[in-house]
């Protein structure tokens, strides 16, 4: 390592005492303000979630100063029945919408990979629209659409859902779609070729060659759709009515009337449930990519 | 003894990455101004750390650098009388020739009137004159790497460093941008440092050559120096091809040294500067070009060795000709196919003589 | 990439449900609404369909156009923002050693998968009269006056009476606030894989031939950035723009933006055929944003093969 007081060589002058590399003209990631810059966005984003997550501990109803630990507001949030209700609702259109995303998503993205047909950027175009178009938008048409076509109302559980289940549908299978479409550009068509030299059928080849090669895509496809359906609140706004409520819509009806920790708690609980979902989605995405490649 | 003064003084100087990775190792030397020097080496020698300490892109963690007398250890690049050709050329593609050109002249606060004259002039010098208006995308890569040199020389810097300037050219490309390099450095008269890994090139083009292995300089001397004197087994062997032989001192005869190697014999050599001890283990080496085959015995005054051939490599304007003996040990000659039956003279399974003036032996001591 | 008809009975079995799923339930939404445009209103519920431009011509009128400039102007002025601010952080994460990289990009993406609501919802807490801000500026307002009394100037009362929170909710600070913390993530990432993929010979050629850093940057290192660029400024407006909760929530009165009036149009108003027609021009600015984009960068597609 360096070392003070040695006398140099050929007079030069004496090696100075560093604590560490100096930073060179493009070592960018090391200076202090680009750092700092950094930190204060990552403050900026971070601090009113982790508050309002803290806060939901917060035994006040002020919510500002800090009165002692409780986890009575989350025991309010858990007996709170409507609440609850709402978050069943979401769990389970969540769940079927991500089943039929994943699907047609998957359907579109095999089709826009393989085949070359007439009009197919105008039809890349019209998938590409849920994702581009400003959810108002969407959340009316949706609206207008089951009022006019006179969609039954009034059945029951889970049917009743139905409205949202599908709007939901439409705005998630080209998100999968584009996700699994990533994938499927590293495949290598030859393991295809291979599998039809052996013998295979265009079905069997489809279920054991492209499926597994697609599952990375698959679940991170599905996890986004997962999570989408989950956090939705306009077009849900839109398409949802006064007994079929779901947890965003309920928090956004606590959140106008009143503002209380139990909506923290309630909120926090929907954050953590969502980046752990993220959290694994990335995960499993990053593994298989490894693997894979 | 060249009183050339030296543009460029490394002295000591070390450069640690993360604190563990040491890729320049305490290197010291002096460039002179005017020379065609190069940075010789294996990938990972610290060649290219060492150009980039140079131009200012690194700093030495220990050491320091003296441009034309001044300690610019810690001068960023764009305050130094220095420039450099990327490796990638680094074109900006988002400006034509010209304005690429240019470039270095308006930032640095050239008048206006002068800056065209300027391009123009170093674009007839690289023989792009008119090309002013292309794009980079419009180029080809010998063509943008001619703007690249263009862009560094119209700053009439101290010295323009090139970086692996003949990687990525083919074959033909290389060899006529070899002695278009040395042409260039003729015309203007600036001191030019390139970093290569090719030792053709370095041999062809530069004046002095050092040659680096694992952040350390193993020597410093010019091509033909270096390859008939080399001082240490790693420069005989990067530079050109040898027939390495283990032998010991066993004494001194005279000024010469006597070197014991099975299968030769005794040879005796002159020791230069080399340090050798009774007893001690040194190599000794011959260049495969020096070499003569005979199916004669050679006379008392050559090293000779008897063998049996066992491979020829044909490549048209030379023959390598791959000889064994009784132990094993395979010793390869280089014969020129002067003529055109030359290369059917010798088969596989001749039996041969191979030997060699012992003057033209290397003593290797490490 | 094979021709349809060679496994034409693969294709139709694999483009027919998400075709019929895309017609059915949003081409044909969409199409619903477009003809709504032109309808009007026959009661309370009734709507014919007359064809009359009536309710685009009112969508243009002072007040709704006043709405919609300022919709554009204050997504315009986030997105500046986000720019501004995205640029530097983009930048120190292309420059981060590579174990930090995908931490650092994780932890800014973080935010954008919790929920919008409450995101922006948090956001009250922080800008309300008794709020964080407010909070902190109460209590450097009080160290700022202890240290005055101690200086002995307490009875100049120099701070002020007493201390005046600043009014940052419900107003357009707020919506502009709270529409920069919800699309910083999305003007991050473009940023960042553009600069990413740029070849650092470029900023050191620029160095080496002179320029400053500061020159380096907008001569060299923006303009070969421009696709992140102007990636990251459409997916940033288009959104913003279109923004729905954020007004909602902490926007006061006359800090409206589009959605809040086509909402309203569905709610309360029961103006079907009007709000669809402001809803179709949102729509047309949107795909005139997305056509401005692909313009942009086709001119400037040639650079990135530098």
């Amino acid at each position: 390592m360096a070392a003070i007081g040695i006398p140099s060589r050929n007079g030069a002058a004496p090696r100075r005492w560093r604590r560490s590399e100096p930073i060179g003209p493009l070592d960018y990631g090391r200076r202090l303000w680009l750092r700092l810059s950094v930190g204060a966005v990552l403050l900026f984003l971070y601090v009113p979630i982790i508050t309002l997550m803290a806060f939901s501990f917060n035994d006040s109803r002020r919510n500002i100063v800090w009165n002692g630990f409780t986890l009575k507001y989350y025991e309010k949030a858990l007996n709170n029945d409507s609440l609850l209700l709402a978050f069943g609702n979401s769990l389970t259109i969540a769940l079927i919408s991500t089943i039929f995303s994943v699907l047609l998503g998957a359907l579109a993205a095999v089709v826009l990979w393989r085949f070359h047909f007439p009009g197919k950027p105008s039809y890349e175009g019209a998938m590409a629209l849920p994702i581009v178009i400003p959810e108002i938008c969407m959340g009316v048409a949706m609206l207008v659409f089951f009022a006019r076509i006179g969609w039954p109302a009034n059945m029951p559980w889970p049917l009743n859902l139905s409205a949202i289940i599908i709007a939901h549908i439409s705005f998630s299978f080209p998100f999968v779609a584009m996700v699994v479409r990533a994938r499927l550009v590293n495949f290598n068509r030859e393991l295809e070729e291979a599998a039809k030299d052996l013998g295979a059928s265009e079905w069997q080849t489809f279920r054991d060659v492209l499926i597994p090669f697609m599952r990375p895509g698959l679940v991170a496809g599905g996890l986004l759709a997962f999570t989408l359906s989950l956090d939705d609140f306009v077009i849900t706004f839109f398409t949802s009515g006064p007994d079929t409520v779901t947890f965003p819509v309920k928090v956004y009806s606590m959140v106008r009337f009143s503002v209380t920790p139990e909506v923290n708690a309630a909120s926090a609980v929907l954050i953590v449930v969502t980046i752990a979902l993220t959290v694994a989605a990335m995960w499993l995405q990053n593994r298989a990519g490894k693997r894979n490649s | 003894m060249d009183t050339r003064k030296p543009i460029i003084s490394i002295r000591d100087v070390t450069k640690r990455f993360a604190g563990t990775v040491t890729a320049v190792d305490q290197v010291a030397m002096e460039i002179r101004e005017g020379e065609f020097f190069a940075l010789l080496g294996p990938s990972g020698c610290g060649k290219t750390t060492l150009l980039r300490m140079i131009a200012g892109f690194e700093i030495p963690t220990e050491g320091e650098i003296l441009i034309d007398g001044q300690d610019m250890s810690h001068v960023p690049p764009n305050r130094r009388p220095i420039n450099m050709v990327f490796q990638s050329y680094a074109v900006f593609p988002h400006m034509n020739v010209f304005d690429n050109v240019a470039y270095g002249l308006k930032v640095t606060g050239v008048p206006k009137e002068q800056i065209r004259g300027r391009v123009e002039e170093a674009l007839d010098l690289v023989k792009l004159g008119g090309f002013g208006t292309r794009k980079p995308d419009q180029l080809s890569g010998g063509q943008r790497q001619r703007v690249a040199l263009a862009r560094a020389l119209v700053k009439r810097p101290k010295v323009l460093l090139l970086d692996e300037p003949l990687s990525a050219l083919d074959a033909k490309l290389r060899e006529a941008m070899q002695l278009e390099l040395v042409r260039l450095q003729h015309a203007v008269g600036i001191t030019f440092i390139i970093v290569t890994h090719d030792q053709n090139e370095a041999l062809s083009m530069a004046n002095r050559i050092a040659v680096m292995e694992a952040g350390k300089v193993r020597q410093v001397a010019a091509p033909a120096q270096l390859y008939e004197y080399p001082n240490c087994r790693f420069v005989a062997d990067f530079i050109g091809k040898m027939n390495l032989f283990e032998g010991q001192m066993t004494g001194v005869a005279g000024e010469r040294v006597v070197i014991e190697v099975t299968g030769l014999g005794q040879v005796l050599l002159a020791a230069g500067d080399e340090q050798v001890t009774t007893g001690g283990q040194v190599g000794i080496a011959v260049r495969p070009e020096k070499v003569r085959i005979e199916r004669a015995q050679p006379g008392t005054d050559r090293v000779a060795l008897r063998g049996r051939v066992s491979e020829v490599a044909y490549y048209g304007d030379v023959s390598y000709v791959f000889i064994t003996d009784d132990s094993g040990r395979s010793i390869s000659v280089n014969m020129q196919n002067e003529a055109r039956s030359t290369a059917q003279r010798v088969k596989i399974g001749d039996e041969l003589w191979c030997s060699w003036d012992p003057e033209d032996t290397l003593l290797l001591a490490r | 990439m094979e021709h349809w008809r060679r496994s034409p009975l693969v294709f139709w079995a694999t483009s027919l449900p998400p075709t019929f799923w895309l017609v059915a339930f949003f081409l044909a939404p969409l199409a619903i609404v477009w003809v709504l445009s032109f309808g009007e209103k026959q009661g309370l519920i009734a709507i014919a369909i007359t064809w009359t431009f009536d309710n685009y011509g009112r969508a243009l009128n002072a007040l709704y156009l006043e709405i919609f400039a300022k919709s554009m102007w204050m997504a315009a002025v986030t997105t500046f923002i986000c720019l501004v601010v995205a640029f530097p952080v983009a930048f120190a994460i292309t420059f981060a050693p590579e174990r930090w990289k995908p931490v650092l990009l994780l932890l800014v993406i973080l935010p954008f998968w919790t929920n919008l609501l409450i995101r922006t919802y948090a956001l009250i807490a922080v800008l309300r009269t008794r709020g964080y801000v407010n909070f902190t500026l109460e209590w450097f307002w009080d160290q700022g006056n202890w240290l005055l009394t101690l200086l002995g100037l307490g009875e100049a009362q120099l701070l002020g009476e007493r201390f005046e929170p600043l009014t940052l909710l419900y107003n357009n600070f707020a919506v502009v606030f709270g529409l920069v913390y919800v699309g910083l993530p999305f003007m991050v990432l473009p940023l960042y894989a553009s600069l990413d993929r740029m070849d650092r010979s470029y900023i050191e050629a620029s160095l080496d031939l002179g320029a400053s850093q500061f020159r380096t940057l907008f001569t060299i290192v923006i303009p070969l950035a421009k696709a992140g660029i102007i990636s990251g400024v459409i997916i940033t407006f288009i959104p913003a723009m279109g923004s729905f909760l954020t007004p909602d929530l902490l926007g006061g009165t006359d800090s409206q933006m589009i959605a809040n009036v086509i909402e309203r149009q569905f709610k309360s108003a029961n103006d079907w055929p009007f709000g669809s027609a402001l809803s179709f021009i949102l729509m047309y600015a949107t795909f005139f944003a997305l056509a401005l984009r692909a313009m942009l960068s086709k001119s400037g597609s040639a650079m990135e093969a530098g």
